[in-house]
């Protein structure tokens, strides 16, 4: 434990004021730091851009950014854009509804039972050590070409760090607050209410981000088999026709969609999350 | 009045932690246990606090035996072990669940000014100090009015001027309700500015070695002859106690010849 800087150099008496710990380092850096890091592909793409103005190149397999953001201002224009979403989006949300859930229910479940950790981990660990793509085949087999075949594949994705995360955090539990639980005497319900769930928030919260993350790239797969919509029907669609443009412009939807799914994740949780120490800025 | 009678710990690893350790504080007295690493004393405050099971023995608070974690029993550890996504007011008042809301707020209003902690029930427990949180933590404990309080060790990881402040703070609480308190200390003098008796153990298997009766008066000056002869007399007698070739000098039974 570190002495308040004031104790340390002989403050008299317990004084709160005295003896209050320094507050947090400042956090404000960081959005200097944020601009800075559109710096470098500003300039590439200012780069790219003059180079193919300027007939360096012809920009047909690269398209230079302004044809890209024309694209995406049509593909707007025409409500493409939003149908393509729109699909991706909601594939994501259901597979990551299930994923999630079924991710903290078994994680649960093995962080808290050793037996059900010994029957079910080495089964799951052994699942896990599958290509999820691997069972593209067998799930088109079972559910069809439709959606429920990629829903299911995204949720395979997303379940296997939720119950990763889950289990570990329930079975990294600090046994010392546990037991000022046992103390208070508190019922089984009321550990897990008002200690064990608390305890793990974070680190459930943390889960749910990665598996979200695994969600979006598990999207691009399940769309690349025989979608009809979606962004990942977007970049099949613009190889086909030879449109390196819609390509990119899609990549660039998927980019500030994942972002902005993480980012509502963030800002919903943040509130139940004001107590942690450490990270809170760079959230 | 707590009785301890004939209480034995083995765990599961065969090491022998209490053997057949007889004790009885009478209410409202502070007795604080000194002794080197493994002598038990860790362990027999887990076992009056209910969260380990004893081998054999019994203990008992008045005419109720404890044989599990009790409302009359309160509980002070070594590290404050606040809950971190809890206000101190919301920490605090942990064990007042079953009142209203209004009733918690004033006691926890209360029991915060008496340690010093006023103005600070909605931070965090991050936002205090190692001593502030310990504050915390005591107030916690006293604020269901236990009739036994047990510390393992409560000031052991603050600084000198803390730990004076927060002896001065724990006394002032004990006034108030007057609960039998159970201390375990490594520090001598911490023990016998605080302690009415002060119990010296020793290790392999954990027994009673030697007690001291403290007659000094409050408040206790540190300086004072008495305070340093009180100190001198239980240090060596803890020296003595980490010997297994000397015979100890009170309590010696039969029984013991075997073990050296």
């Amino acid at each position: 434990m570190t002495l308040p800087a004031s104790t340390a150099k002989g403050a008299i008496g317990p004084a709160p004021a005295l003896d209050a710990p320094a507050s947090p380092a400042p956090a404000r850096r960081w959005s200097t730091g944020g601009l800075i890091g559109f710096a470098l592909p500003f300039i590439l793409a200012l780069i790219w851009e003059a180079s193919v103005r300027l007939g360096f190149s012809n920009g047909r397999l690269m398209p230079p950014p302004s044809r890209i953001g024309a694209t995406l201002w049509d593909l707007a224009g025409t409500g493409e854009l939003a149908t393509h979403a729109a699909a991706t989006l909601w594939r994501v949300a259901a597979g990551f509804g299930l994923g999630a859930a079924a991710g903290t229910a078994l994680g649960a479940l093995s962080g808290a039972s050793q037996v059900m950790r010994r029957i079910m981990d080495p089964t799951l660990q052994a699942l896990r050590a599958i290509p999820s793509i691997a069972w593209v085949p067998l799930f088109i087999l079972w559910l069809g070409i439709f959606e429920a075949s990629k829903v299911a594949l995204i949720a395979v994705g997303v379940f296997f760090p939720v119950y990763l995360g889950v289990a570990a955090a329930l079975s990294g539990v600090d046994r010392k607050i546990i037991e000022v639980g046992r103390v208070f005497r508190l019922s089984r319900v009321q550990m897990i209410r008002r200690v064990t769930l608390p305890a793990i928030l974070p680190a459930w919260i943390t889960a749910l981000r990665t598996g979200l993350g695994l969600g979006f790239m598990f999207v691009v797969a399940a769309e690349f088999m025989g979608a009809s919509e979606g962004l990942g029907y977007l970049l099949v669609d613009g190889q086909q026709l030879g449109r390196p443009d819609r390509i990119l412009a899609a990549i660039i939807a998927f980019a500030v969609l994942g972002k902005l799914a993480d980012g509502l994740l963030v800002v919903v949780t943040r509130p139940l999350l004001t107590w942690q120490d450490v990270g809170r800025d760079r959230l | 009045m707590l009785h301890i009678d004939a209480l034995s710990k083995t765990y599961a690893d065969g090491n022998k932690a209490l053997d057949a350790l007889d004790l009885t504080i009478g209410t409202g007295e502070i007795v604080a246990l000194v002794g080197g690493s493994g002598c038990g004393k860790t362990t027999l405050l887990r076992l009056i606090a209910g969260l380990d099971t004893a081998t054999s023995g019994q203990i008992r608070l008045d005419d109720a035996v404890i044989s599990g974690p009790s409302a009359d029993v309160g509980v002070i550890f070594q590290e404050p072990r606040l809950f971190p996504w809890l206000t101190i007011d919301d920490n605090v008042a942990f064990g007042l669940s079953h009142l209203s809301a209004f009733e918690r707020e004033g006691l926890v209003a209360n029991a915060l000014t008496r340690v010093g902690l006023s103005g600070h029930g909605h931070r965090w427990p991050r936002e205090l100090s190692g001593g502030q949180q310990q504050r915390a933590a005591i107030a916690r404990a006293l604020i269901t009015r236990p009739r036994l309080l047990i510390m393992d060790e409560p000031f052991s990881a603050l600084d000198p001027t803390t730990r004076q402040s927060l002896h001065r703070h724990l006394l002032s609480l004990w006034d108030e309700s007057r609960p039998t308190v159970l201390l375990v200390t490594h520090d001598v003098e911490e023990a016998v500015s605080l302690a009415d008796r002060i119990i010296v153990m020793r290790p392999n298997p954990g027994r009673l070695h030697e007690e001291f009766p403290n007659l000094l008066s409050r408040p206790r000056d540190r300086m004072g002859t008495g305070f340093e002869n009180l100190s001198r007399s239980i240090l060596r007698s803890l020296d003595q106690s980490l010997k297994p070739a000397q015979k100890p000098a009170a309590r010696a039974t039969a029984g013991e010849a075997a073990w050296w």
